[in-house]
């Protein structure tokens, strides 16, 4: 048990005791074991996953050794998924980890019940038919898919599910919930008991920034009928009577409040983000709702009633210069006002839970709590089925991708990447890859590769024209580009998309931070990768 | 598909290595020599055995090259298990370097990996000079500070103030917390080198002593105060070793009571480890995409198979997902990769002289330095038998000691005042000779300003 503390120690200072307890109880499925796979697998097992179940039904060529660690010379001939199970077993004994000597292709045709026993699948390699069979399983059964794909110096990673809430978002940067513009009563009489013009020269330059503001804040609505400083030169106004205030140029508590002078500015109410997740149809809770959704309900009755249109109190104070006595009384007063508030969304919790059928007491006091905690931060992320991204993609989207600099060549990659795999259901293998003798032609001088570039050219046209889409923003260049490198899974482009996929995968088990959106298009010519919202 | 059998083991990288393209850099010759000569000629040195290198070593590895090396002081520990693959528990203890370079061995035939199990001062600046290209997995600020200058050291101008390619060490390097990272490509000289763009890594921000006794507020206060002040009191000479679990014990329970005084809560040992070792948090899978970008245009540098970025990408996968490339400049006036700071000096100045001069020079502030040029060492500070070894060249002039050049280059190291604190340098120094006119270099007038 210490050595496992120990062990995973580095990453329970990101996401705690609770989200590692997610990752040692989560069951992932790996389709193909080529680089991609293993080495998404190789982060999640080293991380400490409950279990992982790996499917490929392809034996150990010389070819593989080339690009994936997790296969030695031994391991020729043997089964893939077996070779790399065993080498990722090595890496972590405290994975349950096991094989499948099955194609993913047949395995999706055959059996789609075999998906259902995992919290999420790991899906590497696979064409296009495959991956749309696949989402319709996983989505039917509502577990979660991840798509990565490397290609030449291309790839991508695509999350597919319904829905994925996020209570814990921790975002880096995020505005403290001080509610200076706006103190509750037990704030301000904290705040009335202190003289900013006390004589003590120790005391003033240890008076905290929340006390000066809200004072200052209070005496400057007296005297602006009711308002807050708002214009900019209003705001410039406020910081020069906090400097007036200043008894000497080392206190610093003073230029902490003249640096978060603006928070007293901060809007009333709630973000547009926050507001949009109360207003989803979902807060018309009923029984077969999620715990996630009641609460999302409580909170919006909280913010219309009890709030006065703020959510709860976050009740965390930043470090701030002040006299220790002082500064864990404001604390202790953050705190109080953070528990009264979350009492009154569990008793909204409680209510609602009873009117929709439930047992009231099902939704743990502690899990409110950190729901109230977070309530400014609350994320839902959802994502259109992959079919329907191919059908009818966000089309001014796309129009946007293909004539904006930036986007023209994930765009370009995205709409190839397809693109190939249509090349691929027609011939049978990648454009530009060739039989033994003819592996390394080369690319402009020889008429099979042109012929492939032209193949892959007039499939990747047609794709957009059937979007309705104007074909000419396609760089012919990236067009060369795929079929030069001819389906190869390079190492390091691998490693790169088995990274990112496994960060994802991460998020989505744990419930932390927030999971990317849309498609991630890796550029591995100038990294310049670039997220597609189609 | 139908070509995977005949291939061979790099059938795909062979693609990108044997085949033309568009896209690519302006030296590429795609042929099978190409991968031959990647594999023959191409040395890298991957500086760090940690989360960072263990991949770069594995993906370098994969991607064709067969010459690494890596160096790292560190031993294994335990906390490194939950991403640093190439370790298991039974190697906690052993040097990671060699460990590292043997499990990489083992499995990617062909490779050869020359572990290096000490600190990077250690080597000298010939042991740096023999790589193509140098790959930086480190986590510290000091550390990439070093070898940048000492790739930095290696590069030469013209008389027009040019690079010149052929001295250019590049330099590829990462850096993750958390989430986040970033990777990026040094061509000294062409693109910005670490001390060009030194301001993207801001110095740690440090607790005031009063604040820790007298006004403490938080957990961390409280550590801080046991940490830096208790300790002290306690334990006269005695210093705080911060591997001794006993020390580390100490300041927590320290810490506690503290807290416990003024009220504070959220002490915990673990939360002391973190605020004491300043533990940076650390995944597998964002080293695995930083050290992959890294390996790619390590890869790129030495074959041209592709463009390359320019020149600095960073990854953010805390909310949604975000990445940027942005492309810096070069400071000008760069001390480290700059043409070198400019000293004149008369023919008669004495090798003491000299060294004393660089101890006031505002540029340098080296007050001891040890002085090689053209890779001889003319004194050494250490060791003692170095040291003794080169004394009596210390009353000879500067001049004599360069082969009468009238102008050249060298090198200094020791410790040097940098933004207020002394670390170890490497500095690049022009030396010009005052009425010095010799093998018609270049003349006086176009000697030029540093």
């Amino acid at each position: 048990m210490v050595e496992a503390k120990n062990k995973y120690d580095r990453q329970l200072r990101i996401w705690g005791e609770q989200g590692q307890a997610a990752l040692e109880s989560a069951s992932i499925c790996l389709l193909n074991c080529g680089p991609t796979g293993s080495e998404t697998l190789k982060n999640l097992v080293l991380g400490g996953v409950g279990s992982i179940t790996l499917v490929d039904g392809s034996r150990v060529e010389e070819g593989d050794l080339g690009n994936n660690f997790m296969l030695d010379a031994e391991s020729i001939g043997l089964s893939k998924a077996k070779c790399v199970c065993s080498f990722l077993q090595e890496l972590n004994d405290s994975v349950k980890a096991k094989f499948v000597e099955e194609s993913p292709d047949a395995l999706i045709d055959t059996n789609p019940s075999f998906f259902c026993q995992f919290t999420l699948v790991i899906a590497t390699q696979l064409l296009e038919t495959s991956v749309l069979k696949l989402d319709k399983i996983c989505r039917q059964s509502n577990i979660m898919l991840i798509v990565a794909r490397s290609y030449g110096l291309t790839g991508l990673v695509r999350i597919s599910l319904k829905e994925h809430d996020v209570i814990e978002s921790k975002p880096d940067h995020f505005l403290d919930d001080l509610r200076l513009h706006n103190p509750w009563p037990e704030l301000k009489k904290f705040a009335d008991s202190i003289d900013l013009n006390t004589t003590d020269p120790v005391v003033h330059k240890h008076t905290p920034y929340v006390v000066i503001l809200v004072k200052m804040a209070e005496e400057w609505t007296q005297r602006h009928g009711g308002c807050l400083p708002s214009t900019r030169e209003e705001k410039k106004e406020f910081k020069e009577l906090l400097k007036s205030q200043m008894l000497a140029f080392d206190e610093d508590n003073y230029k902490e409040a003249i640096e978060a002078s603006f928070k007293v500015s901060a809007l009333r109410g709630i973000s547009a983000h926050l507001r949009q997740i109360v207003d989803d149809s979902l807060v018309q809770v009923d029984s077969t709702s999620s715990d996630f959704w009641v609460l999302v309900a409580a909170l919006k009755e909280f913010i219309e009633n009890e709030g006065q249109g703020e959510p709860p109190l976050e009740g965390s104070l930043p470090d701030m210069t002040s006299l220790t006595e002082y500064y864990i009384s404001l604390q202790k007063i953050y705190q109080a006002k953070a528990e009264a508030d979350t009492a009154v969304v569990e008793y909204h919790t409680r209510n609602i839970l009873k009117r929709i059928g439930r047992d009231p007491g099902v939704i743990s006091k502690s899990y409110i709590k950190n729901f109230c905690r977070n309530a400014r931060k609350i994320t839902v992320c959802r994502y259109r089925t992959i079919e329907d991204e191919f059908t009818s993609p966000a089309l001014s989207e796309l129009q946007k991708y293909l004539t904006d600099e930036d986007y023209s060549v994930a765009v370009g990659f995205y709409i190839l990447l397809r693109a190939v795999d249509r090349f691929a259901a027609n011939y049978n293998r990648f454009p530009g890859m060739f039989d033994g003798s003819k592996a390394y032609l080369l690319v402009k001088s020889h008429s099979e590769m042109d012929d492939d570039i032209s193949r892959l050219k007039t499939i990747a046209v047609g794709i957009l024209s059937d979007l309705g889409c104007n074909s000419s923003a396609l760089p012919e260049d990236l067009i060369s580009e795929m079929c030069r490198c001819g389906g190869a899974e390079l190492h390091a482009v691998a490693a790169f998309i088995g990274g990112v996929a496994s960060q994802e995968v991460i998020k989505l088990i744990t419930k932390q931070f927030v999971p990317m959106s849309g498609t991630f298009i890796f550029n591995g010519i100038d990294h310049k990768s670039q997220l597609l919202l189609l | 598909m139908a070509d995977t059998a005949t291939n061979g083991r790099w059938r795909d990288l062979d693609k990108l290595l044997l085949r033309p393209g568009n896209l690519v850099g302006p030296n590429f010759e795609p042929s099978p020599e190409l991968r031959d000569d990647l594999q023959t000629y191409a040395r890298v040195l991957v500086v760090g055995a940690g989360g960072l290198g263990c991949e770069l070593l594995k993906d370098l590895a994969l991607s064709g090259f067969r010459n690494l090396e890596v160096i790292d002081m560190d031993r294994i520990e335990v906390s490194n298990l939950n991403r640093q693959f190439l370790f298991r528990l039974q190697d906690v203890g052993k040097p990671k370097a060699e460990v590292a370079a043997q499990r990489v061995m083992e499995r990617v035939s062909g490779v050869n990996i020359v572990p290096h199990f000490c600190r990077i001062e250690d080597k000298d600046l010939e042991f740096y000079s023999d790589f193509n290209i140098i790959a930086l997995g480190l986590d510290s600020i000091e550390a990439r500070s070093y070898i940048n200058a000492v790739a930095c050291s290696f590069l030469e101008y013209d008389s027009d103030d040019n690079p010149m390619e052929e001295t250019m060490k590049p330099m590829v390097d990462g850096g993750t917390e958390g989430f986040k990272g970033h990777a990026r490509v040094i061509l000294p000289g062409v693109t910005p080198c670490f001390e060009c763009t030194i301001w993207l890594f801001p110095p740690q921000v440090k607790f005031p002593l009063c604040t820790l006794a007298e006004t403490p507020r938080t957990a961390a206060h409280c550590i801080e105060y046991a940490h830096l002040i208790k300790w002290g009191e306690v334990h006269v000479g005695k210093s705080f070793d911060e591997d001794d679990p006993e020390h580390m014990q100490w300041v927590y329970s320290e810490a506690v009571k503290r807290a416990e005084l003024f009220g504070i809560l959220g002490v915990t040992y673990s939360f002391t480890q973190g605020v004491v070792k300043n533990i940076i948090p650390a995944i597998a899978s964002t080293n695995a995409l930083i050290s992959a970008a890294c390996a790619l245009e390590a890869l790129k540098i030495a074959t041209g198979c592709s463009k390359t970025m320019s020149n600095y990408l960073t990854y953010n996968g805390l909310e949604g997902l975000h990445t940027k490339v942005t492309e810096f400049v070069r400071d000008k006036d760069c001390l480290v990769c700059g043409p070198g700071v400019l000293i004149e000096l008369d023919t008669s100045t004495t090798l003491q002289k000299f060294i004393d001069l660089l101890g006031e020079h505002p540029k340098v502030r080296m007050p001891k330095a040890s002085v090689a040029h053209r890779g001889e060492n003319l004194y050494m500070q250490a060791p003692p038998i170095l040291e003794e070894m080169t004394r009596s060249n210390l009353q000879v002039s500067l001049y004599n000691l360069m082969g009468k050049l009238a102008r050249d280059v060298v090198h200094v190291t020791g410790a040097a005042a940098v933004n207020g604190k002394t670390a170890s340098s490497l500095r690049k120094l022009r030396i010009v000779f005052r009425g010095a006119t010799n093998d018609g270099v270049a003349d006086m007038d176009t000697a030029g300003g540093a």
